[in-house]
């Protein structure tokens, strides 16, 4: 049972700080210019698939700062020549444009990569276990990814709060025109972000690739999930971003282990389970296989009742 | 003061000129077999006729009350799921029950789901409604791959649309049978919903659009118009689920996925929300399109995004939208102007098609040397045999799309000017007049 608790913790940890890796530019965005960014999931699959490519060819240390970089910088043309020209059009015709993004790149992607999975894997010099926890091995590129999704989660934190270019940033967000009026450019401040965060993104697709699937639909599986994120945790709200990336993060590795049905519970305080009907199902269906609608009923549950989020202050 | 007579004959031909586009619909829909009467052209007829219910559906929230949803296939779906164990159970039971009622189950599911779904989510308009539909999409998405029982697990609940009970003689096992009855369910439902867009909750459904603060200050509650258009919506996109699993005799998970959601949303937005005739159009094109081009293109999916991000950047209104903004030329009787106007459009119309032809050049051949290269790098675009592997090919196509972009940058400014001209012209023959 500890073991179960210890690994589960872990790797919840480690999903946590990997949505957080995208959710941190997504709320970016969403604070800055509104928009929800539908292709999100999109850039961290293009990030996984430039990290595969170039990991080819260079290596995968190079593929680390390369792919994210090339990932960001399409990511800025985007906005400065998509994004930028349907804000006019209004909120709606933005997310719009960012569904449809997402669409092109998954079909752009499996035009290039096909459908199948990619042979991404993890670089021989990561291939080892770090350390033995209750007889199981604990591999050293889970432990890579964690550190690196910290130290990236507090040196957006350090700039975001501490630095010249985050006051900037923070008051485009809330005095846009006073901003520009102090001679700030704020349409290059917006793309600048929205480079940023699509290559944040990358960074976590170059590292979750070898370690998850990296195939053509692991954007459409993550996508929503990344909304539940930034929505449970407040729309526009990092420090609820980190917190709600934790917790799905943690809930959804625990229910995965956890083996229980709900005939199981009925069964034990006395109510039988039906003989037939098309329902039948419902009573064999255990903790572990709900685990992946936990996110979605959280976020319904939440939206219903604390439309805020968590950590939100703005109700959009 | 008129004679009662008069008035009685003024309500006639009131009542004519409201009928009489539908009486053009309707025989419309009765002739198209014969001029199309293949049976793949059946075919397509039907599913289109299905996609105008679902699209128009949608046009409701998205439209009319301006509510974007991101999952409104969960009730096309659900519709097709009950209608299809109805039917089931009809058979089994052998019932006195016959096909042409079972769309209604369909609707009435729907309308169930709408109303249990619609109570939690139209609380809120905007981004918190879309992101709360998504979220509902999702769930019932995935539910549907762990309830197996209900949902048939992989390969859907399948039934069979000729066991239920004969009326008039029609035993829909002919697809022509099963057009006739697709039409005159898209018939009424189209009348239906175009009825609801001229009563004052239709009216008031676009207020809310607009604004819903307003709404409330004349006394009306907007949450609870979100809540019953929303419903509504559900009512008629459960139709269309149930004329879908009539015409599949096949139900599975994938009708109420995400796919399905994007798909009437990309329909409703590229045919234009900004009328009621705009889904329509974007049903129709968008079904044809998805017959045409997949039997030419294994890519057809990303021409098809790349027209729905074309569309919201420089047409948000959709097709209609196109259309409708050449109305008061064509009011005016500016010929003279809408000539010239066309004429301008031809011009920027052979560069824009060019830089086309580069694209799908490039887009075809990409696909072919990365996922299709085993059998072999000849590939035929245009029904022109082309090698992927050699450099000419590219060549030609970059120089297509980069010289087709360029001239087409030079050459739109000359439409902006015919079109600004033609509109002046149409404007000061109005007020002359």
């Amino acid at each position: 049972m500890l073991e179960l608790v210890t690994i589960s913790t872990l790797n919840g940890v480690l999903y946590g700080m990997l949505l957080f890796l995208m959710a941190s530019g997504l709320t970016l965005i969403f604070s800055m210019m509104g928009v929800l960014n539908f292709a999100h999931a999109s850039f961290y699959m293009l990030g996984a698939f430039f990290g595969f490519q170039i990991s080819q060819i260079l290596g995968f240390w190079p593929a680390l700062v390369a792919a994210p970089v090339l990932v960001g910088g399409i990511g800025a043309l985007v906005e400065r020549y998509g994004l930028r020209h349907v804000h006019r059009h209004g909120p709606v015709a933005e997310l719009l444009f960012t569904f449809g993004l997402a669409f092109v790149i998954q079909e752009i992607v499996q035009m290039i990569w096909g459908k199948g999975p990619a042979d991404y894997r993890v670089p021989a010099a990561l291939d080892f276990s770090a350390f033995t926890v209750f007889s199981t091995n604990y591999p050293a590129y889970k432990m890579f990814e964690l550190l690196t999704a910290v130290a990236i989660f507090a040196v957006l934190f350090t700039v975001l709060t501490r630095t010249r270019v985050g006051l900037i940033i923070q008051a485009s967000l809330t005095h846009s025109h006073m901003v520009a009026m102090l001679g700030h450019n704020v349409p290059r401040v917006f793309m600048l972000v929205f480079g940023v965060g699509t290559g944040l993104a990358a960074v976590a697709g170059v590292i979750a690739g070898p370690a998850l699937v990296t195939q053509s639909n692991m954007a459409g599986a993550l996508g929503p999930i990344l909304f539940v994120v930034v929505v449970v945790g407040g729309l526009g709200s990092l420090a609820g971003a980190f917190l709600a990336s934790l917790l799905i993060g943690l809930v959804q590795t625990f229910a995965v282990s956890v083996n229980v049905s709900v005939a199981d519970v009925l069964g034990s305080i006395g109510v039988a389970a039906p003989a037939g009907g098309v329902l039948f199902d419902v009573w064999d269906v255990t903790v572990a296989q709900i685990a992946p609608i936990i996110p979605y009923l959280l976020l319904v549950l939440i939206l219903i009742f604390r439309p805020t989020g968590l950590m939100g202050t703005r109700e959009h | 003061m008129p004679a009662p007579r008069s008035l009685s004959s003024a309500v006639a031909i009131a009542i004519v000129r409201l009928a009489a586009p539908w009486i053009a619909l309707a025989a419309v829909f009765l002739i198209l077999p014969t001029i199309f009467h293949s049976g793949s052209a059946l075919t397509m007829l039907s599913l289109i006729g299905i996609m105008i219910v679902f699209t128009l559906s949608y046009n409701m929230l998205l439209g009319e009350t301006g509510l974007l949803s991101f999952g409104h296939a969960v009730y096309y779906g659900l519709g097709g799921f009950l209608a299809v164990h109805a039917m089931n159970t009809v058979i089994r039971n052998a019932l006195p029950v016959p096909l042409l009622v079972v769309p209604l189950v369909g609707g009435f599911s729907g309308l169930l789901f709408g109303i249990i779904f619609g109570s939690v989510s139209t609380r809120r308009a905007g981004t918190v409604f879309a992101m709360i539909s998504l979220g509902l999409g999702e769930l019932v998405a995935s539910s549907s791959l762990i309830l197996r029982g209900f949902f048939g697990g992989e390969e859907g609940v399948s039934t069979n649309r000729t066991k239920l009970l004969h009326v008039f003689g029609l035993n829909f096992g002919p697809q022509i049978q099963v057009y006739y009855l697709i039409a005159g369910w898209c018939l009424l439902c189209m009348a239906t919903m175009y009825a609801l867009t001229r009563t004052p909750f239709g009216r008031m459904c676009n207020a809310v659009r607009e604004n819903p603060e307003r709404v409330q200050f004349v006394g009306y509650n907007p949450r609870m118009l979100r809540f019953i258009a929303f419903s509504l919506a559900g009512l008629f996109a459960g139709i269309a689920g149930a004329l879908a699993a009539i015409n599949f005799e096949l139900v599975n998970s994938a009708e109420v996925g995400a796919g399905q959601s994007g798909l009437v949303l990309l329909a409703a937005y590229i045919g234009g929300i900004g009328s009621f005739i705009g889904p329509v159009i974007g049903a129709i094109l968008v079904t044809w399109l998805e017959v045409m081009l997949s039997d030419v293109t294994d890519v057809w999916q990303l021409y098809f995004g790349l027209l729905f991000i074309g569309m919201v950047m420089f047409a948000p209104n959709g097709i209609a939208g196109l259309l409708t903004m050449h109305a008061p030329l064509w009011q005016a009787r500016a010929y003279g102007s809408m000539l010239r106007l066309a004429l301008a459009y031809l011009v920027a119309l052979v560069p824009a098609l060019v830089l086309l032809a580069g694209l799908i050049l490039v887009i075809e051949m990409t696909y072919h040397l990365s996922v299709k290269m085993s059998e072999g790098r000849t590939i035929s675009v245009f029904h022109v045999a082309l090698d992927s592997g050699s450099a000419m090919p590219w060549v030609v196509a970059a120089v297509l799309t980069c010289g087709g972009f360029w001239l087409f940058r030079l050459t739109w400014p000359v439409v902006g000017a015919a079109w600004h001209v033609a509109l002046v012209r149409a404007q000061a023959e109005r007020r002359t007049k």
